[in-house]
């Protein structure tokens, strides 16, 4: 998932958007960068990377409730470092953020946590996988899986197991993000059989989907004059998914990757997949393209997106929308869309 | 012609400078007072705001440990994992710095550290160099300094504060952010050593403070109507001794219209410059008074009030407001007069007696039923506000009566005279009333306010004294810091000292309310001391017996408890055999006895002990404890140097209160001396035939110093219940209702005598000017009275 917002660099959003959206287009020294041709470790890879600047694993799932009706689910942790390495106690300059949020089509549930790191409070087990941030928990990875979180007006805790194979998108997880080089580690697991319960002010609703969880981690994602990205995660009926986005700023960056049925990626360069927003929402005092239409021409893809609720706004310490879909035309489904940089 | 009337009615203050003087005194005065008083008062409590902003200590619950030791980060990681939203709070002492540290990341935004608005920011303040913020009187190298932090406290993140005071690992409490998530888990599983201490709606600190300010607003309030009094004399004044002036003008053909207009422009004029004035003296009084204040609030209570005054627009708004308003309301009066005076009338000013006649009436009818209501609150009031209507009821309803009294009182001095000269005096004297009443109501108001603050203050300071006694009844203090070193130090004292007493207290609500639970050990040394204000039969042996327990007056009041009721305290049920007073303390508290507090509380061990041993073995002991054990000197505590130091800052009470008193009466007595300036002109017609039929002018000037003596001597007789009165229901409605404890009051005949000659003094003072000048009136200026008769 895209430069899925490290947020982080400032919860106070006084962000000099000159320097790309919260901060992610400013400087890196002293932090590793990604290299190109990685080879990744598992599970090593599924834990932290305290000497890059930013991290986060991002899980976002469309829902069916036993009542019919459209649900979607945001589980994210967020890592962002002050300096390289990790220490033990209060003096790790590691930092971290998590975001909770359940949609339903008339409203938007969200909370945040933010958290030290080196006290315990918050971090990334790798064997076996755990990531946490006080009692919400991220358990089990790719089978048994668990997944936790609360917030004062609603909570959820759901199983989830996979039903196929990691996907590493860009050049085998190398994935570049502007003209001028900037680039991230970034791999998927779209496969994700999920259920459980949501706990909402009305009641609580018996929940089944699918979830796609990213994992991404770099030192400096966007480039300088990036102001924002919108970013697609779409499963199709007939079993294929897309993930795509495009970067906003003096000109726009696209990248797609095309998942087959097992798990087969193909990466397309910048230009092949477009995204053109066909109606706008006022969201928090702000215009948001709600319905969009995509294209990959070169994969035969016409669709309109559509927002199960246009109101899906995160007002978390750096606000940004992030809500379910639904998309009609050459192709049916539903997926993810997640917006940022709009003032 | 705007200028040439102008001109001429300015002229009069160029011939006459002193009277100009005594106008722009009389104003600059009475905003002074006022101005001052609210100045300290906005001060403190700016800084209390200040304070309550940084800490947030008011605003949210908060867990601590029962025991009050330190709240390991295990415990904090615990919580959090459990879905308890706590933020980490740790506290210290550096020098006379106080050091808080914060989590900025968990920390409740209201409470969030000042100023955090980048990544910048962020990374001084938690990294590795740990940046510190601190107040702007603090000074601490490298600090960042912000206003919005406590006066006398730095701020820093909890790594830097627990690196400074080598606290590795802990924390003194844990902030509960006000929002939880569902599904927490309880309290009890998680951490069952924690007590959750409620958020209380005004801070202890400012709760406590307030009970001083209450004081300095009651001084507030009424040195306002004491300037007021002075105003309207000043301008009485001014307008009497013009009148020729106008007179002359109109008969120019200056239209009333527009010499009205004038008029108001010139006072407003005057006003403003009075005024400003009047700020700058505030100022200073203030800043003469301010140290002593801040230290008084500091000693008393433990709140820091930056000992720098600041400017702050809300006291020079409201000081310009009393001297432009206070202008208006005593120069309406004197405007309606001067329109209504007829065109030749004016030369003669008019015996001011003859106004009297109708208006006493409705003042008589307005002080009855003002001290009717007085009545009726003193017997219900239960409230701050109410008990603040009430004194101002009593207070106004007895300025409003004082003519009345005294009115009467001297119709029968009148009746009862004997001879020529007595008879006139009396007369005289009663018919000079009505001009000298506002000063002697000035007068009146200020007597009775300072016998009320006196009794008020000396009877706190009794109170506490023996309250002190009482409580701080071992010769030295001694605190450890773990049940190891508890033994230790119990081993090497208990062959040195008489006895041993272990201070144990746990938190917990008793009916109710928060309350401080103590276990006392069963000793004489708390039969002899601990005196009650209710007890039944034998409280000490019930509660050594495990069959009772003795609370304070806030637990009593606040849960409506007496002695008789049986409360819970766990499981067991106790009877309540006492209660006791338990000054400035805002919570509740009890005591058990050590057995069952050690039965109900088995975790929560003594780290604190008094020692009872000879006086004189006090200081060979701390040594001993200090080199044989290397306890630091900063955990004991010499109960003789408690004592002093508590007296001390009473000590310094009284010099505010006294500087206050001597302020009060001297603008009083500046009023006699207004009001008696604007009679001597008038007087001359008046003495004139006296003075024909044989009594000398060094006579009259002595009959006019002792009139005005024996007023002043009357008006006391009247404050001195009435400053009594005032006394009352500061301390036994108004305390109660701020406070939820009732201050015992005691009388001091020696003060009120004191301050009885003081008040003779100034009323005498200001008496002396106007009698030495009418024994030096030209006996040609009295025989041009009679020139017309001729």
């Amino acid at each position: 998932m895209n430069f899925r917002l490290i947020f982080f660099l400032l919860w106070l959003p006084l962000v000099s958007f000159a320097q790309g959206f919260a901060g992610l287009g400013s400087g890196s020294e002293g932090f590793e960068l990604p290299e190109t041709n990685p080879m990744f470790q598992f599970p090593f890879d599924d834990g932290s990377h305290p000497d890059f600047r930013v991290e986060w694993w991002y899980l976002t799932a469309n829902l069916q409730g036993d009542d019919g009706q459209d649900y979607g689910l945001q589980w994210t942790l967020f890592r962002t470092a002050l300096s390289p390495k990790d220490y033990e106690g209060w003096s790790s300059p590691q930092l971290w953020m998590g975001h909770a949020a359940v949609t339903t089509p008339d409203a938007h549930f969200v909370t945040e946590r933010l958290s030290r790191g080196g006290i315990g409070q918050a971090g990334v087990d790798i064997d076996p996988f755990e990531a946490w941030i006080d009692e919400w928990i991220f358990s089990g990875l790719h089978s048994n899986a668990v997944l936790r979180a609360a917030g004062p007006n609603f909570a959820y805790e759901m199983a989830l197991s996979a039903t196929g194979p990691r996907v590493l998108h860009g050049a085998g997880g190398y994935s570049v993000k502007s003209a001028d080089g900037q680039a991230s580690y970034y791999f998927s697991q779209p496969f994700l059989k999920i259920k459980g319960t949501l706990q909402l002010p009305l009641g609580d609703v018996d929940v089944t989907g699918d979830a796609w969880l990213d994992h991404e981690w770099s030192s400096k994602p966007l480039g300088a004059n990036q102001i924002g990205w919108d970013w697609f995660s779409l499963s199709f009926d007939d079993g294929f998914k897309l993930m795509g986005f495009l970067l906003r700023g003096d000109s726009v960056f696209t990248q797609a990757t095309l998942i087959g049925e097992d798990g087969t990626p193909v990466a397309y360069p910048d230009g092949a997949f477009s995204a053109k927003p066909i109606k706008q929402s006022k969201v928090a005092g702000r215009d948001v393209p709600t319905t969009w239409r995509v294209m990959l021409p070169d994969a035969g893809i016409d669709i309109v997106v559509t927002a199960l609720n246009t109101q899906s706004w995160m007002d978390t310490s750096v606000p940004y929308w992030e809500g379910p879909v639904r998309f009609t035309g050459s192709h049916t489904g539903r997926g993810y869309l997640e917006m940022t940089g709009y003032e | 012609m705007i200028a040439v009337t102008f001109a001429a009615l300015l002229s009069h203050w160029r011939r006459n400078p002193l009277q100009l003087f005594t106008l722009l005194a009389g104003l600059a005065l009475a905003t002074g007072l006022w101005s001052g008083v609210q100045a300290i008062n906005a001060e403190a409590r700016a800084s209390y705001d200040g304070a309550a902003a940084t800490l947030g200590e008011a605003q949210f619950d908060r867990l601590v440990r029962s025991d009050g030791r330190a709240i390991g980060q295990d415990t904090y990681i615990r919580l959090r994992r459990a879905g308890w939203l706590v933020s980490p709070v740790i506290e210290g002492r550096i020098g006379d710095v106080r050091l808080i540290g914060l989590d900025p990341l968990t920390v409740p935004g209201k409470m969030a550290p000042i100023g955090l608005r980048n990544i910048n920011d962020l990374q001084n303040f938690i990294g590795a160099d740990g940046g510190i913020i601190a107040a702007p009187d603090v000074v601490w190298d490298g600090a960042r300094t912000d206003l919005a932090v406590a006066p006398g406290t730095a701020i820093a993140d909890v790594r830097t504060v627990q690196k400074l005071l080598g606290r590795h690992g802990e924390f003194d409490v844990l902030i509960i952010i006000p929002e939880q998530p569902l599904g927490q888990v309880s309290l009890e599983k998680i951490a069952p050593d924690l007590t959750r201490q409620v958020a209380q709606s005004g801070s202890d600190i400012g709760r406590l403070t307030d009970s001083f300010h209450l004081n300095l607003t009651a001084f507030g309030f009424l040195s306002f109507a004491v300037g007021i009094f002075i105003v309207q004399s000043a301008v009485g004044l001014a307008f009497e001794q013009r009148r020729g002036t106008v007179r002359t003008l109109r008969a120019l053909g200056v239209p009333m219209r527009f010499l009205f207009l004038l008029t108001v422009v010139e006072l407003l004029g005057l006003a403003l410059i009075a005024g400003a004035i009047g700020v700058g003296l505030g100022y200073l009084i203030a800043g003469f008074l301010m140290p002593d204040v801040s230290a008084t609030l500091r000693g008393l209570y433990g709140a820091d009030v930056a000992g720098t005054l600041q400017l702050r627009p809300i006291w020079w708004v409201s000081g310009m407001a009393v001297a432009m308003g206070g202008t208006a309301v005593a120069a309406s009066a004197a405007l309606w007069r001067l329109s209504q005076m007829p065109l030749l009338a004016g030369a003669q000013p008019r015996a001011v007696a003859v106004i009297a006649g109708r208006g006493a009436k409705v003042q008589a009818a307005a002080s009855a039923v003002l001290l009717f209501v007085a009545f009726v609150l003193a017997l219900t009031a239960d409230e701050i506000v109410t008990g603040f209507v009430l004194l101002g009821a009593l207070l106004i309803g007895a300025a409003l009566g004082l003519p009345i009294v005294l009115r009467s009182v001297l119709d029968g001095l009148v009746h009862h005279s004997r001879g020529v000269v007595a008879g006139w005096f009396w007369a005289d004297t009663r018919q000079q009333l009505p001009g000298l009443s506002l000063a002697l109501m000035a007068l009146l108001l200020a007597m009775a306010a300072n016998v009320g603050v006196s009794t008020m203050v000396s009877s706190f300071r009794l109170t506490f004294v023996a309250f002190l006694d009482q409580r701080l009844s071992s010769e030295l203090y001694v605190t450890v810091e773990s049940p190891e070193q508890a033994a230790y130090m119990l081993d090497f004292v208990t062959p040195q000292v008489d006895a041993v007493l272990p201070i144990m207290s746990a938190q917990l609500h008793v009916a109710g309310r928060p309350t401080e639970v103590f276990g006392a050990r069963n000793h004489a040394t708390y039969r002899d001391n601990w005196t009650f204000l209710t007890e039944g039969q034998s409280p000490w042996k019930d509660v050594h017996e495990n069959l009772a327990i003795l609370i304070n007056e806030q637990l009593a009041r606040s849960a409506g408890l007496q002695v008789g009721d049986v409360v819970n305290m766990g499981e067991k049920p106790l009877t309540i055999a006492g209660v006791y007073a338990d000054y400035g303390n805002p919570i509740g508290q009890a005591i058990i006895t050590e057995s069952l507090f050690k039965t109900l509380f088995p975790k929560i061990l003594a780290l604190r002990f008094g020692l009872r041993l000879p006086p004189e073995d006090v200081d060979a002991l701390v040594d001993g404890l200090e080199f044989e054990m290397e306890l630091p000197e900063s955990g004991m505590i010499n109960q003789a140097s408690i004592k002093a130091y508590s007296l001390a800052i009473f000590d310094r009470t009284f010099t505010v209160t006294t500087a206050l008193n001597v302020l009060t009466l001297s603008v009083a007595g500046f009023a006699i001396l207004m009001s008696l300036l604007t009679l001597t002109v008038m007087r001359v017609p008046q003495l004139a035939p006296v003075w024909a039929m044989g009594l000398t002018l060094r006579q009259l000037g002595l009959l006019e110093l002792v009139r005005t003596v024996m007023l002043a001597v009357l008006t006391g007789v009247i404050a001195l219940p009435l400053g009594l009165a005032l006394a009352w229901v500061l301390l036994a409605v108004v305390n109660v209702a701020a406070f939820g404890w009732r201050l015992p009051m005691f009388l001091f005949p020696w003060d009120y005598a004191q301050l009885g000659v003081l008040a003779i003094l100034a009323a005498g003072l200001a008496a002396l000017w106007p009698a030495v000048q009418l024994a030096r009136t030209r006996p040609a200026d009295l025989l041009k009275v009679f020139s017309s008769e001729l």
